[in-house]
């Protein structure tokens, strides 16, 4: 009897090898952490790539930006704003343990994620019927630099413009894409009622995912979308 | 750190959002302003308050119970920034001689 009183009952959401809860919880997190600071580096040496030739062809590179819809990337840093907050929305409603919320949530962030994906296929189609697309039939020809009547951009420079572009927004949305899984599967351990207030780590590390994805965009937009708008 | 959990951060997540999207409306307007060399570091600026808000309130840097959390975020930024800054330097000065 005494020593029942002393010895706290042991939470079944905790693993034997952690302390307490919030040990775990912050143990998990700061996994997810370190694997970000990875995928940092990862897109780091794409936004390097993309700086110097920026550096180097900036007039090439203004043509080629002004060539696609800023409004379909403006919408879209919208819809993944509009997501990020309904992942906050569903890591709240599962530390409160409000079910319909959190479920509703993940609902509404797959259901962004999707037309985030849909707004770039638009804008991926309009590059493929431009002959934007580098390769074989790439083709951007007479096309004016930005503030330089007359001065037509180099198709070469434009085309590595281009290949950033795929390549960067590309990999985000391989990201996206890989979001929604991850997001799908929260989804089905949600609905199977598996998250409680203790332990609904994966929510939260989900939830770290597609943020670090909406910041990666949040710098795509204005480099890739609004070089030399105003000229 | 508890008595922060215990109150409702609702509010606050909506004031970021709808921080968020001022931002975002505000890098279109600067866009088509004539800032002269000014229009790229405004850009990357407003994208950076949008970035730090997102990461200290959404993703909950601000208030992490664990230091290393901090840590691990700014060794990233600061390895992402040595490798622009020193990338950067070197072509910017390749025309000096």
């Amino acid at each position: 009897m005494h020593d029942n009183s002393t010895v706290a009952v042991h939470d079944p959401a905790l693993l034997h090898h952690f302390a307490e809860p919030q040990q775990q919880r912050d143990a998990a997190s700061l996994g997810m952490w370190v694997f970000l600071a990875t995928e940092v580096m990862f897109f780091g040496g794409l936004f390097c790539a993309y700086l110097v030739y920026r550096r180097w062809y900036f007039g090439d590179f203004a043509a080629a930006s002004k060539s696609i819809n800023m409004w379909l990337g403006a919408t879209n840093t919208a819809v993944l704003i509009c997501s990020s907050l309904t992942v906050v929305l569903a890591v709240w409603a599962a530390q409160t343990a409000r079910r319909t919320l959190l479920i509703g949530s993940l609902v509404l962030t797959m259901l962004l994620g999707f037309a985030f994906l849909g707004i770039k296929g638009i804008e991926y189609r309009d590059k493929f019927v431009e002959h934007h697309v580098p390769g074989a039939s790439f083709s951007f020809e007479h096309e004016e630099i930005p503030g330089h009547p007359g001065q037509y951009a180099n198709p070469q420079h434009a085309q590595i413009f281009f290949s950033l572009y795929f390549v960067m927004t590309g990999l985000h949305a391989l990201h996206m894409i890989i979001g929604l899984g991850i997001f799908l599967w929260l989804l089905i351990m949600a609905w199977k009622g598996r998250f409680t207030p203790e332990w609904h780590t994966p929510i939260e590390i989900g939830g770290l995912y597609w943020h670090f994805v909406d910041i990666v965009w949040i710098y795509l937009f204005p480099l890739l979308y609004l070089i030399d708008r105003h000229k | 750190m508890s008595a922060h959990s215990t109150s409702s951060p609702l509010k606050m997540y909506f004031a970021v959002f709808a921080a968020l999207l001022v931002g975002t409306a505000l890098t279109v307007f600067a866009a088509r302003l004539d800032l002269g060399p000014l229009n790229a570091p405004v850009a990357l600026g407003i994208a950076t308050v949008k970035a730090t808000l997102v990461a200290l309130f959404f993703m909950h840097v601000w208030h992490a119970s664990e230091k290393l959390t901090k840590l691990v975020v700014i060794s990233a930024l600061f390895f992402f920034l040595l490798l622009l800054g020193l990338t950067m330097s070197d072509y910017a000065t390749r025309l000096w001689s």
